[in-house]
Protein backbone atom coordinates (compact mmCIF):
# COMPACT_ATOMS: atom_id res chain seq x y z
CA UNK A 1 0.00 0.00 0.00
CA UNK A 2 1.40 3.09 -0.79
CA UNK A 3 2.21 5.74 1.77
CA UNK A 4 0.32 8.68 2.71
CA UNK A 5 0.58 11.42 0.79
CA UNK A 6 -0.08 14.01 4.15
CA UNK A 7 3.22 12.57 5.64
CA UNK A 8 5.07 13.27 3.03
CA UNK A 9 8.31 10.80 1.85
CA UNK A 10 10.40 9.38 4.95
CA UNK A 11 13.94 10.42 4.45
CA UNK A 12 16.09 10.32 6.99
CA UNK A 13 17.26 13.34 8.34
CA UNK A 14 20.59 11.98 9.40
CA UNK A 15 21.50 11.08 6.17
CA UNK A 16 19.75 13.65 4.73
CA UNK A 17 22.42 16.41 6.40
CA UNK A 18 25.06 14.66 6.03
CA UNK A 19 24.45 14.56 2.38
CA UNK A 20 24.27 18.61 2.28
CA UNK A 21 27.31 18.62 4.58
CA UNK A 22 29.25 16.51 2.28
CA UNK A 23 27.98 18.34 -1.02
CA UNK A 24 28.96 21.73 0.86
CA UNK A 25 32.71 20.75 1.95
CA UNK A 26 33.21 18.76 -1.62
CA UNK A 27 33.75 15.57 0.19
CA UNK A 28 32.89 12.45 -2.13
CA UNK A 29 33.30 9.92 0.40
CA UNK A 30 30.68 7.08 0.39
CA UNK A 31 27.98 7.22 3.07
CA UNK A 32 27.46 4.43 5.30
CA UNK A 33 24.30 3.37 6.33
CA UNK A 34 21.54 1.25 7.87
CA UNK A 35 18.71 3.35 6.66
CA UNK A 36 17.48 1.12 4.35
CA UNK A 37 13.58 2.63 4.29
CA UNK A 38 15.36 6.09 3.37
CA UNK A 39 13.56 7.45 0.42
CA UNK A 40 16.21 9.01 -2.50
CA UNK A 41 15.97 12.57 -2.62
CA UNK A 42 17.33 14.63 -5.56
CA UNK A 43 19.82 16.16 -3.16
CA UNK A 44 21.41 12.93 -3.23
CA UNK A 45 22.14 12.17 -6.51
CA UNK A 46 25.45 11.89 -7.88
CA UNK A 47 26.52 10.74 -4.44
CA UNK A 48 27.94 7.27 -3.46
CA UNK A 49 26.36 4.98 -0.03
CA UNK A 50 27.24 2.00 1.20
CA UNK A 51 23.71 0.48 2.18
CA UNK A 52 23.79 -2.39 4.71
CA UNK A 53 22.42 -5.31 3.41
CA UNK A 54 22.19 -7.23 7.16
CA UNK A 55 25.99 -8.53 6.45
CA UNK A 56 28.00 -6.01 4.67
CA UNK A 57 27.52 -2.76 3.32
CA UNK A 58 26.67 -2.33 -0.83
CA UNK A 59 28.23 0.49 -2.42
CA UNK A 60 25.52 2.87 -4.20
CA UNK A 61 25.60 5.14 -6.74
CA UNK A 62 22.87 7.43 -7.15
CA UNK A 63 21.96 8.60 -10.67
CA UNK A 64 18.76 10.57 -11.54
CA UNK A 65 16.70 7.59 -12.01
CA UNK A 66 16.69 6.70 -8.66
CA UNK A 67 14.87 9.08 -6.89
CA UNK A 68 11.54 8.58 -5.52
CA UNK A 69 13.21 4.47 -4.79
CA UNK A 70 14.58 3.36 -1.14
CA UNK A 71 18.05 3.11 -0.74
CA UNK A 72 17.31 -0.63 0.51
CA UNK A 73 15.77 -1.49 -3.46
CA UNK A 74 19.63 -1.45 -4.42
CA UNK A 75 21.28 -3.32 -1.42
CA UNK A 76 19.29 -6.92 -1.94
CA UNK A 77 19.95 -9.10 1.13
CA UNK A 78 19.65 -12.33 -0.65
CA UNK A 79 22.08 -14.83 -2.06
CA UNK A 80 20.81 -17.14 -4.48
CA UNK A 81 23.46 -19.02 -6.95
CA UNK A 82 21.19 -21.31 -8.70
CA UNK A 83 19.85 -24.72 -7.85
CA UNK A 84 22.42 -27.78 -7.82
CA UNK A 85 23.97 -28.84 -10.79
CA UNK A 86 22.12 -32.57 -11.75
CA UNK A 87 25.92 -33.65 -13.14
CA UNK A 88 28.39 -32.34 -10.75
CA UNK A 89 25.55 -32.56 -7.80
CA UNK A 90 27.18 -29.98 -5.64
CA UNK A 91 26.15 -26.41 -5.47
CA UNK A 92 28.04 -24.20 -7.58
CA UNK A 93 29.91 -21.18 -6.80
CA UNK A 94 30.19 -19.73 -3.22
CA UNK B 1 -16.24 -3.29 -39.36
CA UNK B 2 -14.50 0.35 -38.36
CA UNK B 3 -10.96 0.38 -37.76
CA UNK B 4 -9.69 2.35 -34.23
CA UNK B 5 -6.11 3.30 -33.92
CA UNK B 6 -4.45 1.13 -36.25
CA UNK B 7 -5.38 -2.56 -36.21
CA UNK B 8 -8.04 -2.79 -33.68
CA UNK B 9 -11.62 -3.90 -34.97
CA UNK B 10 -14.04 -3.97 -32.41
CA UNK B 11 -17.24 -5.53 -34.25
CA UNK B 12 -21.04 -5.86 -33.88
CA UNK B 13 -21.32 -4.89 -29.90
CA UNK B 14 -22.39 -1.82 -28.44
CA UNK B 15 -19.47 0.40 -28.47
CA UNK B 16 -19.61 0.52 -24.83
CA UNK B 17 -17.85 -2.84 -24.84
CA UNK B 18 -16.61 -2.78 -28.45
CA UNK B 19 -13.60 -0.03 -27.13
CA UNK B 20 -12.19 -2.00 -24.44
CA UNK B 21 -10.74 -4.08 -27.36
CA UNK B 22 -8.41 -1.45 -27.84
CA UNK B 23 -5.45 -2.06 -26.05
CA UNK B 24 -5.58 0.55 -22.68
CA UNK B 25 -8.93 1.56 -22.71
CA UNK B 26 -11.23 -0.07 -19.85
CA UNK B 27 -14.82 0.27 -18.93
CA UNK B 28 -13.55 3.35 -17.76
CA UNK B 29 -12.30 5.61 -20.56
CA UNK B 30 -14.72 3.68 -22.39
CA UNK B 31 -17.28 5.25 -20.32
CA UNK B 32 -15.58 7.92 -20.75
CA UNK B 33 -14.53 8.78 -24.09
CA UNK B 34 -18.54 7.90 -25.63
CA UNK B 35 -19.52 11.02 -22.63
CA UNK B 36 -17.07 13.27 -24.18
CA UNK B 37 -17.83 12.38 -28.10
CA UNK B 38 -21.81 12.62 -26.64
CA UNK B 39 -22.60 9.09 -28.36
CA UNK B 40 -24.97 6.67 -27.80
CA UNK B 41 -23.15 3.68 -25.91
CA UNK B 42 -25.60 1.23 -26.89
CA UNK B 43 -24.83 2.08 -30.92
CA UNK B 44 -23.01 -1.12 -32.00
CA UNK B 45 -19.81 -0.53 -33.84
CA UNK B 46 -20.69 -1.58 -37.20
CA UNK B 47 -23.14 1.68 -37.28
CA UNK B 48 -20.81 4.44 -36.13
CA UNK B 49 -20.22 6.90 -39.35
CA UNK B 50 -17.28 7.88 -40.88
CA UNK B 51 -17.00 11.29 -39.06
CA UNK B 52 -17.79 9.52 -35.69
CA UNK B 53 -14.94 6.68 -36.22
CA UNK B 54 -12.55 9.98 -37.05
CA UNK B 55 -13.34 12.22 -34.09
CA UNK B 56 -12.74 8.54 -31.83
CA UNK B 57 -9.00 8.22 -33.43
CA UNK B 58 -8.40 12.01 -33.21
CA UNK B 59 -9.42 11.77 -29.33
CA UNK B 60 -7.95 8.69 -28.72
CA UNK B 61 -4.46 10.33 -30.60
CA UNK B 62 -4.40 13.59 -28.11
CA UNK B 63 -5.28 12.55 -24.66
CA UNK B 64 -5.20 9.06 -24.62
CA UNK B 65 -1.63 6.22 -24.63
CA UNK B 66 -3.25 3.24 -26.63
CA UNK B 67 -1.52 0.50 -28.41
CA UNK B 68 1.99 0.77 -29.38
CA UNK B 69 2.64 4.06 -27.03
CA UNK B 70 1.16 2.28 -24.29
CA UNK B 71 3.25 -1.14 -24.35
CA UNK B 72 6.45 0.98 -24.96
CA UNK B 73 5.59 2.65 -21.96
CA UNK B 74 5.33 -0.11 -20.04
CA UNK B 75 8.31 -1.47 -21.66
CA UNK B 76 10.54 1.53 -21.13
CA UNK B 77 8.97 1.68 -17.18
CA UNK B 78 10.43 -2.16 -16.78
CA UNK B 79 13.92 -1.23 -18.56
CA UNK B 80 14.08 2.00 -16.26
CA UNK B 81 14.41 -0.67 -13.23
CA UNK B 82 16.58 -2.62 -14.80
CA UNK B 83 19.00 -0.21 -15.73
CA UNK B 84 19.05 1.16 -11.94
CA UNK B 85 19.67 -2.19 -10.74
CA UNK B 86 16.42 -2.39 -8.25
CA UNK B 87 15.08 -4.97 -6.81
CA UNK B 88 12.24 -5.30 -8.90
CA UNK B 89 14.58 -4.82 -12.12
CA UNK B 90 16.05 -7.94 -10.73
CA UNK B 91 12.76 -9.60 -10.37
CA UNK B 92 11.58 -8.88 -13.82
CA UNK B 93 14.67 -9.99 -15.49
CA UNK B 94 14.90 -13.29 -13.59
CA UNK B 95 10.89 -13.95 -14.64
CA UNK B 96 10.23 -14.40 -10.97
CA UNK B 97 7.11 -12.47 -9.05
CA UNK B 98 7.90 -9.01 -8.43
CA UNK B 99 5.58 -7.82 -5.95
CA UNK B 100 6.71 -9.74 -2.82
CA UNK B 101 4.61 -13.43 -3.70
CA UNK B 102 5.66 -16.19 -2.60
CA UNK B 103 7.69 -18.92 -4.44
CA UNK B 104 8.01 -21.90 -2.38
CA UNK B 105 5.15 -23.08 -4.41
CA UNK B 106 2.86 -21.30 -7.46
CA UNK B 107 4.06 -18.26 -8.79
CA UNK B 108 3.34 -20.70 -12.40
CA UNK B 109 2.43 -16.97 -13.94
CA UNK B 110 6.07 -15.56 -13.79
CA UNK B 111 8.08 -19.18 -13.79
CA UNK B 112 5.93 -20.22 -16.78
CA UNK B 113 5.14 -24.51 -16.70
CA UNK B 114 6.59 -26.27 -13.99
CA UNK B 115 9.92 -27.86 -14.57
CA UNK B 116 10.35 -31.26 -12.88
CA UNK B 117 13.40 -31.68 -11.00
CA UNK B 118 14.37 -35.63 -10.49
CA UNK B 119 14.94 -36.65 -6.67
CA UNK B 120 12.67 -34.50 -5.59
CA UNK B 121 9.88 -36.73 -4.61
CA UNK B 122 8.77 -37.32 -0.89
CA UNK B 123 9.18 -36.27 2.64
CA UNK B 124 12.45 -38.51 3.24
CA UNK B 125 14.43 -37.48 0.22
Amino acid sequence: MARSLKKGPFVDERIYNKVLKAKESGNRDAIKTWSRACTIVPEFVGHTFKVHNGRAFNEVFITEDMVGHKLGEFALTRTFRGHTNKKEGIKSGR
Amino acid sequence: MPRIVGVDIPDKKAIRYAFRYIHGIGPKYADEIIAKLGLDPTTKAMDLTESEVASISQLLDSEYLVEGALRRQVQQNIQRLRDIKAYRGDRHRRGLPVRGQRTKCNARTRKGRKKTVAGKKGVKG
